[in-house]
């Protein structure tokens, strides 16, 4: 199994192959539908996002609150088909990649391409595991949304398999 | 008669709920730990990771997946039990809310419009229905949304029939794809009107996986469901592989002369489901 460390080089990126088997560490941004409704309305009128997407990756994930003594909750990934009106703009924005679960369109496929971005699945109802992997959470914004507000992870060893890669391989 | 106070149907919805939030069925982990065998690649990872991540769960006392689901909670209740004490709804409601509080369960309930989050994940979705003697049987399964959104249903004509059926099953399941978070349970209603089958559907979720309608035309139905929906070769999280269904699952009502309703409710390889009786 290869180990990868966040944050990821554009040849670290475009040596991944559809269906190669992961151990990803290093920082990600939790987003889902309701985060990105908001990054689309931040892009709108010209503002930052609440954090640097060149090279960054988005966990598409919304955690259970963080037991006693752990710094998350449970936390696998959520469908990220959901997320394919979003995307293709934050990739063209510099994203280096998302993290989710099941395949993405077509229109994604094509931005991940484009932009040399690499799509990583975890398992879907693996909360517990990827929960466990999980170092430190903190919150960057929209903290009104709860589980749906945008976190920064420290994650280690999370285990991931290479979905939709940067030459439109796909493990579908 | 009996007198039951509303407060032990709450403790045992608060039992029930801890319960089915870190844990798996004992028939789904067997369908799962019976497909691995001959699973390469991708897809074995997948199921031995899930497999793992139950283990995980139970030593760190955690949710076995962070979306603890809409609280479904279905009430047999006895005709001869006189209910006292604070009103059924609100009881079944307050055993959620203290459950997903002290279990560090994600609260996922929302307007649909304005999307603002209840924060304790009520309301639960709550069927009472009414039966002989003097018992409560009452079943909570959490059901998480990525497997429902990929739900289906249909009213075929009668001309259809059970091919129709066959076919509305299989394409929703392939439809669904890689979301659901396969290998899928799938339930199915065959009958009633628009709404109970959908609900007949749900219900079909409760039975054991693995286990057979007793009607033997309804379990041939069955079979040849999930014999079709395994050669999709989808596989676990769409990575391909012999297992894209644990099983097919489905109840049956009678329906309209005109009409030929048929649900698909798609639960996730996490197939959590607590029983108990009072």
């Amino acid at each position: 199994m290869k180990h990868l460390s966040l944050p990821l080089t554009k040849e670290e990126r475009l040596a991944l192959r559809a269906g190669d088997c992961v151990l990803l560490s290093g920082t990600v941004y939790t987003a889902r539908d309701c985060a990105h409704r908001r990054f689309f309305e931040l892009l709108d009128q010209g503002l930052p996002l609440p954090f640097d997407p060149h090279g960054a990756f988005i966990y598409y994930a919304g955690p259970c609150p963080a037991p006693a003594g752990k710094a998350c909750g449970s936390c696998g990934p959520t469908t990220s088909a959901r997320m394919n009106t979003f995307a293709p703009r934050l990739l063209h924005e510099g994203l280096g990649g998302m993290i989710g679960k099941g395949e993405m369109s077509a229109e994604t496929r094509e931005a991940l391409k484009q932009c040399g971005a690499v799509y990583f699945a975890a398992i879907g109802g693996a909360g517990a595991m990827y929960g466990n992997a999980i170092g430190k959470m903190e919150l960057v914004a929209f903290p009104e949304l709860l589980s749906e507000a945008v976190y920064r992870l420290e994650v280690h060893d999370f285990p991931l398999v290479v979905a939709h890669d940067a030459h439109g391989g796909t493990v579908y | 008669m009996r007198t039951l106070d509303t407060n032990e149907i709450s403790a045992a919805v608060y039992r029930l709920a801890r319960k089915a939030g870190t844990t798996l069925s004992d028939s789904c982990r067997a369908a799962l730990a019976r497909a691995l065998d001959g699973e390469t690649g991708a897809a074995k990872f997948a199921l031995e990771t899930a497999l793992e991540n139950e283990i995980v769960a139970k030593r760190e006392g955690m949710p076995v997946c962070q979306d603890t689901g809409m609280a479904v909670v279905l009430l047999t209740l006895g005709q001869d039990i006189f209910l006292t004490g604070a009103p059924l709804r609100d009881a079944v409601n307050d055993g959620v809310r203290r459950a997903y509080r002290d279990g560090c369960f994600r609260k996922s309930i929302c307007d649909p419009l304005t999307r603002e989050n209840t924060g304790d994940n009520t309301p639960a979705h709550l069927h009472v229905e009414i039966a002989a003697g003097d018992k409560a049987e009452i079943v909570f399964l959490p059901k998480g949304f990525g497997s429902e959104n990929m739900s289906r249903l249909c009213m075929l004509t009668p001309a259809e029939g059970r091919d129709g059926i066959l076919n509305f099953i299989v394409n929703t399941v392939k439809e669904a794809g890689s979301r659901p978070c396969p290998p899928v349970y799938v339930g199915v209603g065959i009958g009633g009107s628009f709404d109970s089958c959908a609900f007949l559907a749900k219900k079909a979720l409760i039975r054991e996986v693995g286990t057979d309608h007793p009607r033997q035309d309804v379990a041939a139905i069955e079979h040849e469901a999930l014999a079709r929906i395994n050669a999709l070769g989808i596989g676990a999280q769409g990575f391909h592989g012999k297992t894209t269904a644990i099983g097919v699952s489905c109840e049956v009502a009678p329906t309209h002369i005109a009409g030929l309703p048929v649900a698909v409710n798609i639960q996730c390889h996490c197939v959590r489901c607590e029983k108990e009786t009072l």
